[in-house]
């Protein structure tokens, strides 16, 4: 996979495809990402796991936290990680040892780890990295065009009206992969140099 | 679903519409509310903390302004858009997230006149100060840049002469000095420049003008190319920095390459409260739709006008980058192949008084402060818009006393022609 700019049917296939998905560094704290991420992936659908081993005995938006992915006791189809880049090969590490395997690991915006992306890769795990999924679930649903986001898709179909806790169709017509093309080369640039 | 590109007609009629959930209603509804029902408390929260998409208040977001800036990003290619009630009111929604009191930007000379005004006086008196270089002297923006410098403001074609700013030149200027490089795209549009491709960070748009296109409604938009890294040493603090305002929230980090423009709507149109009314959004979206057509027919136009005049024995000399012995044709070939744009200047043998004899002998032409309309216009721009400049900056920024300027219309262009021959001649 080219991670520098992911094509949109990729991401699409792998929204539209997993249910449960364990995230690991999910925060309680109501300001910071992992928890907006968490909290709108669990309204549209998705078996979230908050996964930190600081609030292990507690509970986001009513589900207990464990340690780690180990200790899930469960089968997950996906890991999304909110932690920057020097931290994600230990999670893909620990991930690679589940049975079953997970189909995707996610990396957060702002994280990016060639490495640990090539050694899921090898055994058969998608990888997205450097993304955010509520937002591409957002882009990708057109949700998101309530705050002026360019989504990059187009559709002539009358969608039904969402209501809470409602799954979005995510099959528009997509205007080109991945990111802008301006914003993915200035994102590659910025990798390049760190 | 595979994933093509689609043209750029096709991004101007159907970005970011789609037909209405509730009614099927194709065009896009006017959302003429100030307010919109929350679900629950819960849902409340989620929108007021940022944690939800969704409406709150007109004064921070509406779902018909919403579907022009999606077209309008769409059309930039740019990851998201703030639309707000001016031109003006974007340019200083732009700034505020980017200087604090005492900081500097540095604008290129040749500027639409009233934008001139604002940078002089009005941003003065916040703190901002503005340092002005010459699009035609690089050199003039690398020596303006000190450490207070937070951002670099050009315009992609000039008001008034219809001058080509070299976008990829004050581009690397900018980035060696890390700040955000600010195009504004009014006179061109993107169907004639993309300034996104070219690198800037931000592009501004007086919609007023050739986006609406037909001088109906007042507008103006914020687009982010989302190639700003806003992280580095909190230079931009309302971008990197916990806000307050939103307990805490970093922008740059919760929302990534499109944090721009949502600093631009939470922290700039919510306090600020420039907002566009939705009524002015429906008119301006109807003229994106038509955009590629009129703006090819408004250069063709403008091109045929401009020959014209420059073949007439009473006119001293034709600024039209579209015409191959101007200045800016070479930077006009590269940036704007389709076109030069509409908006230009001549000047007349007869100075100061022949202009003012003109503007009164013509008869389809009409004489009004405004540029990008269906209709052709004509002004004298040094006893209107650019009135308040000396004599000197008047010279520099394209408006001496004997300069008239055309906005070129959609009409057809034998009668533009015949109307200015009449007026000229006698
Ligand atoms: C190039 C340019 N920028 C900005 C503006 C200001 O836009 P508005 O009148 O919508 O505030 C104008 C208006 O003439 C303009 O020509």
């Amino acid at each position: 996979m080219n991670h520098d700019a992911y094509p949109d049917n990729y991401i699409r296939g792998i929204l539209n495809s997993v249910k449960s998905i364990a995230m690991v560094g999910a925060s309680p704290v109501n300001v910071r990402p992992s928890y907006f991420a968490f909290k709108y992936l669990a309204q549209r659908g998705y078996d979230m796991i908050p996964v930190n081993p600081g609030h292990v005995g507690k509970e986001l938006l009513g589900k207990p936290f464990v340690a780690s992915l180990s200790d899930i006791g469960r089968p997950v189809d996906m890991i999304d990680i909110f932690r920057n880049s020097s931290h994600i090969m230990p999670v893909v590490e620990e991930a690679l040892t589940l049975d079953p395997l997970p189909k995707v690991i996610w990396m957060q915006l702002g994280a990016r780890d060639d490495a640990a992306a090539a050694k899921a890769e090898s055994v058969g795990i998608k990888v997205v990295m450097n993304r955010c999924p509520k937002i591409e679930y957002g882009r990708l649903s057109s949700e998101i065009s309530w705050m002026g986001v360019n989504s990059r898709t187009l559709s002539s179909k009358r969608a039904p009206a969402p209501t809470q806790g409602m799954r979005l169709s995510l099959n528009r017509m997509s205007v080109g992969g991945g990111d802008t093309a301006a914003s993915d080369r200035a994102a590659k640039n910025k990798t390049g140099q760190s | 679903m595979s994933d093509r590109l689609p043209g750029f007609s096709t991004l101007a009629v159907h970005a970011g519409a789609q037909p209405d959930p509730t009614t099927g209603a194709r065009a896009t509804p006017i959302y003429q509310t100030t307010s919109f029902v929350f679900n629950d408390a819960d849902h409340a929260a989620s929108l007021f903390g940022l944690q939800a998409f969704g409406n709150i208040y007109t004064r921070i977001g509406n779902p018909t302004n919403a579907v022009l800036e999606e077209r309008v990003a769409a059309l930039e290619g740019g990851t998201a858009a703030l639309a707000v009630a001016s031109g003006h009111a974007a340019q200083v929604v732009i700034l505020q997230q980017l200087l604090q009191p005492g900081d500097e930007f540095i604008a290129a000379r040749k500027l639409y006149g009233g934008s001139i005004n604002q940078f002089t006086h009005a941003f003065k008196s916040f703190g901002w100060n503005v340092v002005w270089a010459d699009p035609d002297d690089i050199a003039s923006f690398e020596r303006a840049v000190t450490p207070r410098t937070k951002a670099i403001f050009i315009e992609s074609i000039a008001n008034p002469a219809g001058s080509i700013t070299d976008i990829e030149a004050v581009s690397t200027v900018a980035r060696k000095a890390g700040v955000p490089l600010i195009v504004d795209n009014t006179l061109a549009s993107p169907y004639l420049i993309r300034p996104i491709d070219h690198g800037a960070d931000i592009v501004v748009h007086s919609l007023t003008k050739f986006l609406g296109g037909h001088g109906n409604s007042l507008g103006g938009i914020i687009v982010d190319a989302g190639t700003f890294d806003w992280s580095t040493g909190g230079k931009y603090p309302m971008l990197s920095e916990p806000r307050p305002e939103y307990h805490g929230i970093r922008l740059q980090e919760t929302f990534g390459n499109f944090a721009f423009a949502i600093a631009c709507r939470v922290l700039g149109l919510r306090d600020l409260g420039p907002a566009l009314s939705p009524f002015n959004a429906f008119m301006i979206l109807t003229g994106i739709e038509t955009l590629p057509l009129r703006m090819q027919k408004h250069c063709d136009n403008a091109k045929a006008v401009a020959e014209f005049l420059a073949g007439h024995p009473a006119v001293a000399s034709v600024s039209y980058a579209g015409l191959p012995s101007d200045k800016y044709n070479q930077l006009a070939r590269k940036y704007a192949p389709k076109g030069a744009g509409a908006v230009f200047t001549f000047s007349l043998k007869g100075g100061y008084d022949a202009g003012v004899n003109l503007v009164s002998k013509l008869q389809l032409f009409s004489h009004l402060a405004n540029v990008g309309d269906t209709r052709s216009l004509v002004i004298h721009p040094a006893s209107t818009t650019h009135s308040q400049l000396d004599d000197a900056a008047k010279v520099k920024s394209g408006a001496g006393p004997d300069v008239v300027r055309l906005s070129i219309g959609i009409e057809d262009k034998e009668d533009l022609i015949a109307d200015l021959e009449q007026a000229l001649g006698a």
